[in-house]
């Protein structure tokens, strides 16, 4: 087995490049090494001044993503074995303007994200005294899939649309609203059909898939973002038939 | 309250035309490009094929199958222009072309189904 692999890491530093250069480290790669590793490696011990971000390195927190060889990836889950002998080439997330190195500005995905109201909504809440809001199995297998959503932006940067319309509100954006729609505690699906069914909003999707194919969770955004827009079809055109009655 | 615009019905047709040219479109692709003319199956005559075209059933499927069908075509191609070429400033052109295409070719359909001796 190797002992090394040779990380290719995008660099942008605002303040002394107009454009991003590359850096090439060599570092240590035993089998239990993620990229998200490598960068580690790089930046406590060879350039400290190397700027990404990361958190939980489990898969859970969502701020890992970057664009490994390519290929939008959670740098915590991606083994650097599985590149054989290098190199792995590290940039940002694409589809996002660049703040620093590998870090993407994603101010757009949060005004997106607060859009489509990814909480429970209810018209009137019943007091404490009344107890908890119950939930059958069943009921919690509607929404479960979409709810394993960590908001990583991998799809965005997968998603060519968005690439090329960035009004376009997304696809973990759209799963997340399903998330919340498909809830049996939830009343807020016609205030977000409000923002989904505009042109950017579900009807902006060409049905790629690409979404789907690199969400580390499983998601399928895509799936959400056609099943939304049967429902929005059908009620698009209950409310063309029946004006007063949908 | 839901904005309107075409886009909803035009995903309908879309999606009915996806649906339906992929059930049967290929079936009848098989039989009559290739069973039928390469000797596989024997063909049935003229007179039976004449007589089943008269049934109206028979051309309400076929005008059900070309019209989404036709209308599949344009949704799709009207969105790889778009994307593809990059051309989305042309946005009411092309709608026109594919979904006028669509409309022509639907009443084209129409009109040789209606006129069947």
């Amino acid at each position: 087995m190797r002992d090394s692999i040779t990380l290719q890491v995008a660099r942008y530093r605002p303040e002394q490049e107009s454009e991003a250069t590359f850096d090439e480290h060599e570092v240590p790669c035993p089998k239990e090494w993620v990229v998200l590793d490598g960068l580690n490696h790089i930046k406590d011990r060879i350039d400290g001044t190397l700027s990404y971000r990361w958190s939980c390195r489990m898969g859970i927190c969502g701020s890992c993503g970057m664009t490994v060889n390519g290929e939008p990836k959670l740098t915590c889950a991606t083994f650097l074995s599985e590149y054989g002998r290098g190199p792995v080439r590290v940039e940002p997330l694409r589809n996002f303007p660049v703040i620093r190195d590998l870090i993407v500005d994603m101010g757009d995905f949060m005004r997106k994200l607060v859009r489509v109201k990814p909480w429970i909504v209810r018209q009137a809440e019943k007091p404490l005294s009344e107890g908890e809001y119950r939930q059958t199995p069943e009921e919690l297998d509607d929404y479960k899939q979409f709810s394993m959503c960590i908001t990583c932006m991998l799809c965005y940067a997968a998603c060519p649309i968005y690439g090329l319309d960035p009004k376009f509100i997304g696809p973990a954006a759209i799963a997340l609203a399903q998330r919340y729609n498909l809830d049996s505690r939830d009343e807020g699906a016609s205030e977000r059909m409000e923002v989904l069914s505009e042109h950017e909003g579900i009807w902006g999707c060409t049905f790629v898939g690409e979404c789907t194919k690199v969400c580390p969770k499983h998601v399928d955004p895509a799936g959400a973002i056609q099943r939304y827009k049967l429902t929005a079809a059908v009620e698009s055109m209950k409310s063309f038939f029946m004006p007063r009655g949908a | 309250m839901i904005k309107r615009h075409p886009e909803p019905l035009l995903w309908m047709l879309f999606s009915a035309g996806g649906v339906v040219s992929a059930l049967l479109m290929p079936i009848l692709l098989v039989l009559f490009g290739l069973a039928f003319p390469l000797g596989w199956l024997q063909p049935p005559s003229y007179e039976h094929l004449l007589a089943v075209l008269r049934n109206p059933l028979t051309r309400l499927v076929l005008f059900g199958l070309c019209m989404p069908s036709l209308f599949h075509w344009a949704h799709r191609f009207r969105h790889t222009l778009y994307d593809g070429l990059q051309i989305k400033h042309l946005n009411e052109v092309i709608a026109v072309i594919c979904y006028g295409g669509a409309i022509v070719g639907s009443a084209a359909a129409a009109y040789l189904l209606w006129h069947v001796p």
